[in-house]
């Protein structure tokens, strides 16, 4: 496979460019902008709140800055709290065509998109230029996240991508899972795979916070739906959840925004720091695809069960279905038959390697379900993190 | 994965003493557990358990080699495994009004 060379290094899949609203008031604008090229690899993103957001700004400048990102656009109204300055600054630093339309000032709706989009058009010369040069298992980062999950999904897609994971670790590619409230249970072993000693009370702290936030909220993580489908214990559910990771030390944690340093299995902690306020820490599985991205995930592997159908901005999904019967009826939106265990047609090693194989195609070009349908979704909402800790990361 | 005593019966982890119905098994339905073949007294929808041989009450339920909680009372193999006779050792499992009634009438 080929990757697309950025300034610091590192290499993407994709080569999109990006038009960004910075607050909700320039969203309208910005679709408009991205509309004509939509299918040229043009994506949408953007945050909706007018008051400014330190995890907000940090998330749209590694998405940005992303190696699958060749370009990027902010659209402004004008008088949104967003830094916009330092944000363009940010991106034009790593040498990526990249500006910003203040709204107000070019003169309102029409001309801003007229403007943008001739814009556009020059962007995506400049962006076919950019170099290629081969790419190895080991530039790729890859996350993983669980939606619309049922009693299937932790006995057939979860641990059959945990098998890809092992097979990814093994060969030298960075690996990230994430939901720390759907870990409540599995804090002790999680613990036991600490790549390090001090990083294993870190694990513990990260899922303890998650259970405060949850609790606070009154929300627990275990639906009367789950016990219908089988599953009888929050443990037993987070397990289900947890097999995503498969079997390697954990490397190490991550924070939105952070970018693995070396090879190996990290967790993402999702859950906002201090007191809460935000409201719950992930709204969907696509903020949860976002966080991932941010953390430089070149591919998403989604695993779901009652069949989810999305995608996302800047880096592929790849949907891994759990439920033959929903595959059956979904086959379209989904990549992966996983329900083929439960028929005794594959094993969970049969389907770790073509999520494997399938991996390595999609970087190499090929489209997954969503891409091809059009699918980039993208949301970003308020929460606030300190940052990570000394033990969190490895030296 | 290793093979379970009964195809229908998925055995995640070899430690565990927990198999995971993969195909909806009817009341009357005759499944294999070891060297014990047991009757199915209710339909077991895909994804519920049965014990992998005998539990007593106290005892640490194991499935994908990790604890999800306690045998409540003693489960017998074969049994169904569920919220009647296994609790969380973190947080005890909330179920609906109507669901309650759905086990009682299971599991009278």
């Amino acid at each position: 496979m080929n990757g697309y060379l950025r300034s610091d290094g590192r290499k993407g899949i994709r080569n999109v460019t990006v038009v960004v609203y910075l607050v909700e008031c320039a969203h309208h604008v910005a679709r408009e902008v991205v509309f004509p090229s939509r299918e040229q690899g043009v994506h949408l993103l953007g945050f909706p709140g007018c008051y400014p957001n330190a995890y907000a700004h940090r998330m749209l400048k590694q998405l940005c800055t992303h190696p699958n990102v060749g370009a990027a656009l902010l659209v402004s109204l004008g008088c949104e709290g967003f830094n916009r300055k330092n944000l363009l600054e940010d991106i034009r630093a790593t040498g990526r065509p990249a500006d910003v339309l203040v709204i107000q000032e070019t003169g309102g709706t029409r001309k801003t998109i007229e403007e943008g989009r001739a814009w556009i058009a020059k962007a995506l010369e400049q962006t076919a230029a950019v170099p290629r040069v081969a790419m190895e298992v080991s530039d790729l980062v890859v996350g993983t996240v669980c939606g619309g999950s049922d009693a299937t999904s932790g006995i057939t897609a979860n641990p059959a991508v945990g098998r890809t994971f092992d097979l990814l670790v093994q060969n030298g590619a960075r690996v990230v899972f994430e939901e720390t409230g759907e870990l409540i249970g599995c804090e002790q072993i999680m613990a036991s795979r600490a790549a390090r000693p001090e990083l294993a009370p870190e694990l513990i702290a990260c899922v303890e916070k998650a259970g405060r936030y949850y609790t606070t909220l009154g929300h627990g993580s275990f639906a009367p739906g789950n016990a219908e489908g089988g599953l009888t214990t929050l443990e037993e559910k987070s397990m289900g959840a947890y097999s995503k990771s498969g079997n390697s030390p954990i490397s190490g944690i991550l924070k939105p925004g952070d970018v693995p340093p070396a090879a190996g299995l990290y967790l993402l902690d999702v859950v906002p720091d201090g007191e809460v306020r935000w409201g719950f820490p992930n709204i969907s599985d696509i903020q949860e695809i976002g966080e991932l991205i941010a953390c430089g995930s070149h591919v998403t592997l989604f695993t779901t069960g009652r069949g989810s159908v999305v995608g996302s901005a800047i880096s592929p999904v790849i949907k891994i279905c759990a439920n033959p019967e929903t595959y059956r009826r979904l086959s379209e939106d989904m990549d992966v038959n996983a329900g083929r265990i439960l028929e005794g047609a594959a094993t969970l090693d049969d389907v770790g390697r073509e999520i494997y194989d399938r991996i390595l195609r999609v970087a190499a070009g090929e489209k997954t379900a969503s891409e091809a349908m059009g699918h980039s979704e993208f949301s970003l909402v308020y929460k606030s993190f300190d940052p990570l800790g000394p033990a969190c990361l490895p030296r | 994965m290793t093979a379970s005593t009964d195809p229908r019966l998925l055995r995640l982890h070899p430690a565990d003493n927990v198999l995971t119905v993969i195909a909806t098994l009817e009341a009357g339905a005759r499944i294999r557990v070891g060297d014990a073949e047991v009757v199915v007294p209710a339909r077991l929808p895909l994804g519920h358990k049965v014990a992998a041989r005998d539990i007593a009450a106290g005892e640490k339920i194991v499935k994908y080699g990790a604890p999800i909680g306690s045998a409540s009372r003693p489960i017998a193999a074969g049994e169904h495994a569920h919220t009647h006779n296994i609790q969380s050792d973190y947080l005890p499992t909330f179920l609906r009004e109507d669901q309650t009634r759905y086990f009682d009438q299971h599991h009278a």
